[in-house]
């Protein structure tokens, strides 16, 4: 079966240092997966060649057996893959009801008209209304985006991400710097919103990792070092050696 | 959790539609066609109507260029190249149409100048909207000044040095209707400003008007939820463009003539003032600075001299201090204005604005003073200023208009924290009293 | 013909030094702060009127040295008091703050000085030729603005690498943030920087016043060259500042310089005449009217293809 997203053999250099030594991932479709290492692994590099952002040095990247190497972040995008951002990435000025909205747009087709009036769209309209609805920014939506607090900004960053209903969901590192109750709530909507989605996401929450995931992949200097099941990484020696530290249950 | 507020309190903001929202907006438009229908007869002044059509003609062009600036982010330094073309291929046409070669009726012209503009604004702009922010802006500067020394060049098309003239009053006409009198003008103007206005509005509540305020906020979060940055920009600046050639249409008609200053760089620098003083983040902010811009012009330039100085002032005081324009300045009482707590400001205001005029009066005088010495020559002694005799080449008047200056900013200086005061007490939210 | 061309390099090459040095402060204020000085152009002419006014009652010499500094003060002051505060609004604002700072200081001269151009004469003692070759002269005063623009170029170069004050400007060039996190003033070196590059647009002033005419107007005229300069050679470069304004310099002397027809052009490379009546207009076009659009003809084909300009790193 297709996978839903595959890399080939992606390396990535800026200038003369290599971050991206040689990735292939096959990531099926319908599976919520994690990617985790440690600190300048190159994750959100990998998440920048994947969406576009940045051109690949060389390898294959293919989204439902279509190669998308060197696309625009838009062609990616309309493709049906969307991601959001480790730093909050809104539109600050536009209200939060704007922000999502913005986000249906091209899904629903409306492209570049200039002869519809968003307001009279009712699926525009409608998909908004639902997408608030799961956000939890109901009661917010006439804010600035700018003013909304961290937590909300975060919400509303995975908001745009899936509002246009992509197929394959590229979140980068949702529950940074939040706290318990909020990492919770935002698990229970990654959960709500990917359902029937495949999702690839960068963390370093151990416990948003272990109870989403169906497998998880460990990026370490720009290699791939495991891609498995939890409880297999749990066990995986190199794993705990570069990235979990002293394995559980030893003194 | 607070209660979010109405939507019927914001007639021109984005959310649901609610009915008594869109009757508001309905009814916002239609006093303004009966408010431009009326003016004529209101203003009865001999200078009323020529102000007045030049004004419609400047609103055009400011709503226009806040197409690009308010909406999309793009600051143009050579916005006037569009309303200029269209203003030549709209005066072209005129005459095409005043020799009988094509049935244009003036009415249509606008519609000409339109059609120009987009047409010039898609050609320049394939590679002019390439890229945003400072390389757009320097971009738009060499394609206004690559069109300024082609103006030399294509002697034909923009008549050289003496421009382009045509004759309104040759065209065929249409239902009977001639335009030589200024107030029929008028009437002309004020359709196609209404017509142009309510049609620039339309577009900024359509997809590709508002990924254009998406695109000006984040371009970059813009592509990664489908959309094209270089696209939206295009499309903006095509519209800009049309519109800015129907504003350059109407002056064909009201002028009867076009130069090639009318494409010039002052001419987009005089769009830029309005626009910015008048406020680029609200849809009346340009309407508002097309109207003040125009009525200082005409006004000031009878008295002084040096009013683009005035106005370069007054453009670097809403630059350093009231970014948001005049437009921004009266949005911000309208949580004063929904509590009912306007009034109360009316005593600090006055108080403010009386020592602010103090002062002003002051530095004015001073400035008149320097002007006169430097330009005048050496036989005359006095100037008229402020409806007194002054002699500026004595000492009196320069003490007493320092004085004034003195005195009016240190009263300043202790009533704006009052007027301050009582804006931030009006505008808290809460029940009114 | 030699005469021609010899002259026009020799005055290409002046009026090339001269834009460099408008240039190079430009080039230094945008690569540091990331702001198009729209009214550096203006300092270039505050240069000129301070000088003519000063000259009156100290001399020329004097009023050499002194009318740069006060145009740098100046600069700084407008770096501190108002661009400063617009900073924080992002770069389109602060593009639009030093239009209205141009558009203040091209109305304020008006203003002081009048509208007729003003009578800023060469000192006599540079009044005089300085050789004679092909039957022309080459008059003194060309030379030493020559002189001056190079000693200013060895100057900046000096400073900037081999004074540790130099070596905080280039870095903060790139790197404000982590300059201010090793605990260099960041915003007082901007401060130093505008007012410096201010000082510089005024020296050019200066010099070239009395030969490129002392008038409200000069601003308007140079500025937009000046742009060119700056973006085709790279914004933050000096190098590219340097190599631009030669370039340019050179070429549009050339080209004023030859009367010659784009039709003749065109024949001389084989290319037939008597074109229809709607190209005329182009086939009679001297090349000499045609010198004022290529400037900007490059810019905008530089920024289209490389938007860095020719030797920059930094794009806009």
């Amino acid at each position: 079966m297709t996978p839903a997203l595959e890399l080939e053999n992606v390396h990535k250099a800026f200038g003369p240092t290599p971050i991206i030594r040689g990735v292939s991932l096959a990531i099926e479709a319908g599976t919520r997966q994690a990617l985790i290492g440690p600190n300048g692994a190159g994750k959100s590099t990998l998440f920048n060649l994947v969406t576009g952002k940045y051109p690949v040095s060389s390898g294959r990247i293919r989204l439902n057996g279509e190669d998308i190497t060197g696309q625009r972040p838009y062609e990616i995008n309309r493709r049906g893959l969307s991601r959001s951002f480790q730093v909050t990435n809104i539109f600050p000025w536009l209200t939060v009801f704007e922000n999502v909205r913005c986000s249906v747009l091209w899904a629903l087709g409306y492209r570049y008209s200039f002869w519809h009036r968003v307001s009279r769209a009712r699926d525009v309209q409608e998909r908004t209304e639902t997408v608030l609805e799961q956000l939890n920014l109901t009661a917010r939506r006439h804010v600035p985006a700018g003013v909304l607090s961290y937590a909300e900004q975060r919400a509303l960053e995975i908001g745009i991400t899936i509002a246009g209903g992509a197929d394959v969901v590229l979140l980068d590192e949702p529950t940074s710097g939040m706290s318990r109750s909020e990492t919770e709530h935002v698990v229970q909507l990654i959960r709500e919103v990917t359902a029937g989605k495949t999702l690839l996401m960068v963390e370093h929450d151990m416990g948003v990792v272990f109870g989403l995931a169906d497998r998880i992949a460990v990026l370490v200097y720009g290699e791939v070092i495991a891609h498995d099941t939890p409880e297999r990484i749990r066990a995986n020696a190199a794993v705990q050696e570069a990235y979990l530290g002293v394995p559980q249950g030893a003194a | 959790m607070s209660t979010p507020a109405p939507a019927t309190t914001r007639p021109l903001a984005a959310g649901r539609a609610v009915p008594t929202d869109r009757r508001r907006l309905y009814g916002l438009w239609i006093a303004a066609a009966v408010v431009l229908l009326a003016l004529p007869h209101v203003i009865r002044t001999p200078v009323g109507v020529p102000i007045m059509n030049q004004m419609g003609i400047a609103i055009v062009f400011a709503l226009s260029y806040n197409m690009l600036l308010g909406q999309a982010g793009m600051l143009s330094f050579g916005h006037a190249v569009y309303f200029g073309l269209g203003g030549f291929i709209a005066a072209h046409v005129l005459n095409l149409a005043g020799r009988g070669s094509l049935y244009v009726p003036v009415p249509l012209v606008p519609l000409v100048g339109g059609l120009g503009g987009l047409l010039a604004a898609a050609v320049l702009g394939s590679f002019s909207t390439a890229r945003a922010g400072t390389v757009f802006a320097m971009i738009s500067l060499g394609v206004a000044e690559l069109m300024a020394a082609s103006s030399l060049i294509f002697d034909r098309f923009f008549g050289g040095e003496e421009g382009i003239t045509t004759n309104r009053a040759k065209a065929p006409l249409l239902f009977g209707l001639s335009f030589t009198k200024d107030r029929e003008v008028y009437y002309l103007i004020a359709f196609w400003v209404l017509v142009a206005a309510a049609a620039m509005y339309a577009f900024s509540r359509t997809p590709v008007g508002r990924m254009a305020n998406a695109v000006r906020d984040n371009p970059e979060r813009a592509e990664f939820v489908g959309y094209s940055q270089r696209r939206v920009r295009f499309v903006s600046f095509c519209a800009a463009g049309l519109f800015a050639g129907v504003g350059g249409g109407l002056f064909a008609i009201n002028y009867e003539i076009l130069t090639a200053e009318n494409m010039g760089l002052n001419a987009s620098g005089a769009v830029l003032l309005m626009t910015y003083i008048g406020g680029i983040g609200y849809f009346v902010g340009p309407i508002m600075g097309a109207v003040v811009f125009t009525f200082l012009q005409s006004m000031l330039s009878d008295y002084t001299g040096i009013w683009l100085l005035y106005l370069g002032i007054l453009f670097l005081a809403t630059v350093l201090f009231v970014p948001t324009g005049l437009a921004g300045v009266l949005m911000l009482h309208a949580p004063a204005w929904r509590a009912r707590r306007l009034p109360r400001l009316f005593g600090p205001y006055l108080l403010a604005a009386g020592l602010a005029l103090v002062a002003a009066v002051g530095i004015v005088g001073l400035m008149e003073m320097v002007h006169f010495i430097a330009s005048a020559d050496a036989s005359r002694g006095a100037k008229r200023l402020f409806w007194v005799s002054v002699a500026p080449r004595t000492v009196t008047p320069w003490l007493v208009f320092a004085a004034l200056a003195a005195a009016g900013g240190l009263g300043l200086r202790w009533a704006a924290p009052r007027a301050a005061a009582a804006f931030v007490e009006a505008s808290r939210p809460g029940p009114g009293r | 013909m030699l005469q021609i061309a010899f002259f026009s390099v020799l005055n290409g090459l002046v009026y090339g030094m001269l834009l460099f040095m408008l240039a190079s402060g430009l080039t230094l204020i945008f690569g540091m702060m990331g702001v198009l000085n729209f009214a550096h152009a203006g300092f270039y002419m505050l240069g000129a009127y301070f000088a003519f006014t000063l000259g009156l009652s100290i001399g020329f010499w004097p009023a050499l040295v002194l009318a740069p500094l006060l145009v740098g003060v100046a600069g700084a002051l407008v770096e501190r008091y108002g661009l400063r505060r617009v900073h924080r609004f992002g770069h389109v604002a602060e593009l639009i703050f030093t239009f209205g700072v141009a558009l203040l200081i091209d109305e304020a001269v008006a203003l002081v000085w009048g509208r007729p151009a003003r009578g800023y004469q060469i000192p006599a003692v540079l009044d005089v030729p300085l050789f004679r070759v092909f039957g022309a002269s080459f008059p003194a005063y060309k030379a030493f603005m020559l002189l001056v623009a190079v000693a200013i170029f060895v100057f900046i170069f000096l400073i900037l690498t081999r004074t540790r004050a130099g070596l905080i400007i280039q870095a903060s060039l790139t790197h404000p943030g982590m300059v201010a996190m090793l605990g260099h003033n960041v915003p007082r070196v901007f401060m130093v920087v505008f007012g410096i590059g201010s000082a510089l647009a005024g020296l050019a002033g200066v010099i070239a016043g009395p030969v490129l005419g002392t008038f409200p107007g000069m601003a308007q005229v140079l500025g937009s060259i000046v742009f060119v300069v700056v973006v085709i050679g790279g914004l933050g470069s000096l190098t590219g500042a340097f190599v631009a304004s030669l370039l340019i310099g050179i070429v549009q002397t050339f080209a004023v310089a030859l009367d010659v027809s784009v039709g003749q052009v065109l024949m001389a490379v084989g290319v037939p005449a008597g074109a229809s009546a709607a190209l005329h207009d182009i086939w009679k076009v001297t090349v000499a009217q045609v010198a004022p659009i290529m400037p900007f003809l490059l810019l905008i084909i530089v920024l289209m293809v490389r938007p860095t300009g020719l030797f920059g790193t930094r794009e806009t």
